[in-house]
């Protein structure tokens, strides 16, 4: 081995040690305010979200007598999850996954053609961070204020102040938490037993969990938690490229930056004055000037920041701006690349989105509100009775998901000869056939016995399928099952 | 301790004070959150100890001040259930067996308890789902010894077969060989015909004579059992003990006579009436 190259390895191992501790102290970031086109648009997006969410579980939807009247209510007791007309049993939970999945997707495809903009905008981290940085500002000022109170000796003001602060942030996160419980009870009645004390054990443990993630994520982590907590942004870049329209600062026009004075010629320099607002406004702390990093969310705060600048200094606005890093290096050699957003990467994500949509939108659309399933016994596998015949034994479990009682019809395919037999009181059976009464709302089960003679018993398994349907014909279901005779 | 604590040079930690030929140790304290977090084990440790059971003595352990046991809190779990269920337990105790299989809410009520007391009394017989085994009967099919009526199958179960319980049921077969009471080669004669009723041998006459003199008054003439007496059905090709031919000569020549708990002290009488409704129900019962 070279000499050299140990002796600098040892040097450098030594310097990381001193120099990089394995622990960071964090540097609190103190964004400044921003008026600007990005600041409305995330005041409108929050507005929006927070208002769905406080507010949705408080619509009512008239079901009638027996039922819940909440519009979006996920009865974890009674196992339905209930959103308006539809009624989601437990064994339809695929259509949340594909609904999770369906998010999943989303989110590949507008990071593919907009960076992280679910981040910037759209995340209930960033949202409710902006909410609490809102009601920080109010009470303690802006950036400058805040980082001279923070500086201060403790004092009456700053005593009042940071309790002020506290008690607005804990007010908002135990809201919130509140009205995370609603979804799953019901709202008005809960609310007034939260206060009476009457509640449930779970209701006041899950709001005060999600009082306390709420306090601690949006009033003190807040950019650690995209940083470091975060899973996302660590693997966004797999769904970024040169083509995604990100947050970006035109370097080829901002460079050479410096301080200007007013009047002073604008040649031979970049536009960046150097006013370092970009970096002041940022709720991650960094400096856009740097180029793409971790820790940028695509808030657009900067843009709004720069802008401002670039007025004051009457130089054309979009120093930093959206745009494709690929439109950026082709900008830097005097020409422009215009945008592709219909690349094979965007293509797969709205194929794979338009896939499990349809998916999705044909399983509801075939949703019957009847479902039947067969179990046959095992033990035994089949019964020889007194005079030879075979029989097989099967649980039959019919479930109503209808708001009215069933009348169905119960019929077997594929087993001639065979005659049907049953124990149970909602259950007859005559020359019709064996007819089976299913209450509203629940599941119906039966014992049901197939009988064969000797003669016409099958070897061995066969395959039969045991089919349910109501007069009408509007109520229909089927279920594969087996029949097993004894091996000859 | 030492009283001079020295700084490490090359660290400049301080050290404790150890010194092992010349290697000096360096004084590196746990985290203070660690730390806290153990003095706060410790003292929920000593809370613990006084308020639950914990330290064993040599025959027994300190009860603690709260005076909590596993055992009474699963006493109050179970007496909470029983509770629960006690709407539908007396219900059950008052209804006839007939009335509870017309009523669909105290039907299913009663196969599900049925089912759950069959699990846990019945199984190691009779098998998980009633099929029985040799010597054992199957309660799924059609073929019953001592009758399947539900109030039969209540009857069984309350006082059993060949016990000592009064009402028990009882019955004795003779043991043809053993006692003398045949020979080997009438047994064998015997077998012969019982295996003819179900068409699987040729019957001899001197088979069919013993049949008459021997089988009929309790099995019938043409074989069909008797069910007041516990006799079996010989002629439906359903056998208990077997039904080769060399497990009939040794049924004929031993006798089998076997026996069935009476449950009626063990088991109360709504959970009796859940298994006799639950048997009933697996198939077989009339």
């Amino acid at each position: 081995m070279d000499a050299r190259l140990q002796d600098e390895d040892a040097v450098s191992l030594r310097t990381a040690k001193a120099e990089l501790p394995l622990y960071i102290t964090r540097i609190k970031v103190y964004p400044r305010a921003i008026k600007g086109l990005w600041r409305r648009v995330k005041w409108a997006v929050l507005v929006v979200l927070l208002g769905l969410y406080y507010a949705v579980p408080w619509l009512r939807w008239d079901r009638g007598p027996d039922a819940p009247n909440q519009a979006i209510l996920i009865d974890l007791d009674g196992r339905r999850g209930w959103f308006f007309d539809v009624v989601i049993w437990p064994q339809e939970i695929y259509f949340v996954t594909g609904l999770l999945i369906l998010g999943a997707f989303g989110l590949f495809f507008a990071t593919a053609l907009f960076g992280r903009v679910w981040c910037g905008f759209a995340c209930p981290q960033t949202v409710w961070t902006d909410l609490f940085m809102l009601v920080e500002r109010l009470i303690e000022g802006d950036r400058n204020d805040r980082m001279r109170l923070d500086r201060q000796p403790m004092s009456a003001n700053k005593a009042v102040r940071k309790t002020l602060k506290h008690a607005a942030w804990l007010a908002i996160a135990a809201a919130t938490g509140g009205a995370w419980v609603f979804y799953y009870v019901d709202a008005p009645s809960t609310l007034v037993k939260i206060f009476r004390g009457e509640a449930s054990l779970e209701v006041y443990v899950f709001i005060g969990l999600l009082t306390a993630t709420t306090y601690m994520l949006a009033g003190w982590a807040r950019e650690q938690v995209c940083t470091y907590m975060c899973p996302w942004p660590r693997f966004q870049a797999a769904m970024l490229d040169e083509q995604s329209v990100i947050v970006t600062y035109q370097k080829w026009r901002g460079e050479q930056r410096g301080k200007h004075k007013a009047g002073a010629s604008w040649d031979g320099r970049g536009d960046c004055v150097d006013c370092n607002l970009c970096v002041a406004v940022c709720p991650t702390g960094i400096d856009i000037r740097d180029g793409q990093q971790i820790e940028c969310i695509g808030c657009g705060l900067c843009i709004d920041a720069c802008n401002q600048t670039m007025a004051k200094v009457d130089r054309p606005p979009n120093l930093i701006l959206w745009d494709t890093l690929a439109n950026q290096q082709a900008k830097e050699k005097g020409a422009t690349a215009g945008w592709r957003p219909v690349r094979p990467r965007t293509l797969l994500y709205a194929a794979l989105l338009v896939v499990v949509a349809a998916v999705m939108l044909g399983a509801f659309w075939l949703r019957t509100d009847t479902e039947l399933t067969v179990q046959r016994d095992r033990s035994p596998n089949f019964v020889r009775l007194s005079n030879g015949d075979v029989r097989n034994s099967y649980a039959v479990k019919i479930l109503n998901k209808s708001r009215e009682a069933q009348q169905l019809r119960l019929s077997v395919e594929g087993l001639p000869g065979a005659t049907v037999g049953f124990v149970g009181a909602e259950i007859q059976g005559g020359t019709a056939g064996t007819q089976l009464t299913v209450h509203p709302d629940s599941v119906g089960t039966f014992r049901i016995f197939l009988t064969v003679p000797a003669g016409s018993a099958p070897s061995g398994s066969k395959s039969i399928e045991f089919s349910v349907g109501d007069t009408t014909g509007r109520q229909r279901a089927s279920h594969d099952a087996v029949f097993v005779g004894p091996a000859r | 301790m030492p009283t001079k604590i020295e700084k490490d040079t090359v660290s400049g930690q301080d050290t404790t004070g150890h010194e092992w030929d010349g290697v000096k140790e360096l004084n590196t304290p746990l985290p203070t959150w660690w730390v806290y977090t153990f003095y706060a084990c410790i003292a929920f440790a000593v809370v613990y100890c006084v308020l639950y059971p914990s330290w064993p003595w040599l025959t027994g352990h300190t009860q603690g001040v709260l005076g909590y046991s596993s055992r009474a809190e699963l006493a109050v779990e179970l007496q909470a259930q029983t509770k629960a269920r006690a709407k539908f337990v007396d219900k059950i105790r008052a209804t006839s067996l007939a009335d509870i299989v017309k009523d669909p809410e105290l039907f299913n009520f009663a196969l599900a308890g049925g089912r759950s007391a069959f699990q846990t009394n019945c199984l190691q017989c009779h098998g998980a789902g009633g099929a029985g085994s040799i010597g054992f009967p199957n309660l799924v099919d059609d073929d019953w010894i001592w009758g399947g009526s539900i109030d039969q199958i209540y009857t069984t179960i309350q006082h059993g077969i060949r016990n000592a319980d009064d009402k028990s049921r009882q019955s004795l077969m003779p043991r043809f060989g053993v006692d003398g009471l045949l020979t080997g080669p009438q047994v064998a004669a015997v077998t012969d015909y019982v295996l003819s009723l179900s068409g699987r041998a040729k019957a001899t006459p001197e088979g069919a004579k013993i049949w008459q003199e021997q089988c009929v008054a309790c099995h019938k003439a043409d074989g069909s059992g008797n069910q007041e007496l516990g006799a079996p059905n010989l002629a439906d090709n359903i056998w208990l003990y077997g039904g080769d031919r060399d497990s009939i000569y040794k049924t004929i020549f031993y006798a089998r006579n076997g026996s069935m708990p009476a449950w009626g002290g063990r088991l109360d009488e709504a959970t009796m009436k859940m298994l006799a409704i639950y048997v009933h129900a697996l198939g077989g019962g009339r």
